[in-house]
């Protein structure tokens, strides 16, 4: 349940940007999140209007994309899903893999509203 | 009650229901950015990384359950080392000065984060325990995490290490059960093995299994702080470290724990951050 601080984080980063780029507010908020970086994707975006509340992305919608656990293996080679309980090679079960995708927590993309006026 | 996921908030702070989402009115902009969610909690860790570099202090981050033995196998470990190495402990937990008052009564130096209703330490809370430790004097810096098998995974502190402790009435197959948190271990204790003579469904080998499923490739000792094999076998453990630690210091290196946030970034597709 650590997903108020991990918003509390987000929003700080998307304040600074909206900030640097002089936004009037911020739209949309785009994150990539595994399953292996320990946050849930339900719970961030119920965390996430609370930790938006009385800043510049107070009415910015949020998308969260979950990547997938992806594995490569470094016996066979092969490139597959695997389950984060079961970090195993799709393809020969080998257990000496690298992972590839499913760690990320990663901020992606801010859409900010500007003002019209200042940019025309 | 929990802070985190804002159970106990009231009607009070208003959750911006969908419906307030706002369409855009002025010009809008796209900004596309690639950087870690936690990099501000990144950047302090990796100052706090700087100050134990700079002083030669090896920093473990000890995370596991709540009472699967942190605090008994940080006594022991203090007793065994004393005269020989300098240790010093950082104290996580959501209230009391209990943890700490038992590492003083071992005669080394504590200091008692309180986390309030927060289930993990940050690097920040790291870091202000830091301003009342005598860094200078010391070899190692226990970080005791305040016990969850869930949070503390995803927030780097700024340690080298991170030390995983499973103990043995907590069940075999934990790691398939919390996958992150053993994953991100350097070292997994296997603690309380005094008490497998009683808790005879509990299995060692189960369990180096399923740390293995969940990619966990670093060492398993199995461990009771009241002594003997495997407790010699962590004391082992530390001394290389330790060592490790002096050797990367003089060169001007450091380490990081086995899963690295950064990680994650390097599969993204590469983007300028602004």
């Amino acid at each position: 349940m650590h997903e108020l601080s991990v918003c509390q984080a987000l929003i700080g980063q998307v304040e600074r940007i909206a900030r640097e780029n002089g936004a009037r507010r911020v739209v949309s908020v785009v994150v990539a999140v595994g399953p292996l970086s320990g946050v849930e994707p339900a719970l961030l975006e119920h965390a996430y209007p609370i930790a938006a509340a009385g800043t510049v992305a107070e009415h910015a919608s949020l998308t969260v994309e979950v990547m997938p656990v992806e594995v490569h293996c470094r016996k066979c080679g092969a490139r597959g899903e695997a389950r984060p309980n079961r970090i195993v090679c799709a393809a020969c079960g080998e257990w000496q893999v690298d992972v590839i995708s499913g760690e990320e927590m990663l901020l992606k993309r801010v859409e900010i509203e500007t003002d019209a006026l200042a940019a025309s | 009650m929990c802070r985190d996921c804002g159970c106990t908030l009231g009607p009070a702070v208003a959750r911006a229901p969908l419906a307030s989402v706002k369409p855009p009115a002025g010009r809008v902009e796209t900004i596309e950015v690639i950087t870690a969610i936690l990099d501000e909690n990144d950047r302090v860790a990796a100052h706090n990384r700087e100050h134990f570099d700079g002083h030669g202090v090896l920093a473990l981050n000890l995370m596991s359950s709540p009472g699967a033995g942190k605090t008994s196998l940080l006594e022991a470990t203090i007793r065994a080392l004393a005269g020989r190495l300098r240790v010093a402990v950082v104290e996580g937990d959501l209230a009391t000065e209990n943890d700490a008052d038992r590492i003083r009564a071992c005669g080394v130096p504590a200091v008692q984060v309180q986390t309030g209703n927060a289930c993990h330490l940050d690097a920040t809370m790291v870091h202000d325990a830091l301003h009342e430790l005598p860094l200078a004097g010391l070899d190692v810096l226990f970080i005791e995490n305040v016990g969850n098998l869930v949070c503390p995974a995803s927030f780097d502190l700024g340690q080298h290490r991170n030390v995983t402790l499973l103990s043995v009435p907590e069940g075999d197959d934990k790691p398939a059960k919390y996958p992150v948190m053993f994953r991100a271990a350097d070292l997994t204790l296997l603690t309380k093995t005094d008490l497998l003579p009683y808790l005879t469904e509990f299995s060692p080998a189960r369990a180096r299994a399923a740390l293995q499923q969940v990619g966990y490739g670093g060492e398993t000792i199995e461990l009771t702080s009241r002594g003997g094999e495997g407790f010699a076998a962590w004391l082992a453990w530390l001394d290389r470290e330790v060592a490790a630690q002096r050797a990367r210091t003089a060169q001007g290196r450091t380490a990081r724990p086995n899963v690295q946030p950064e990680g994650a970034l390097a599969h993204a597709s590469a983007r300028p951050a602004r």
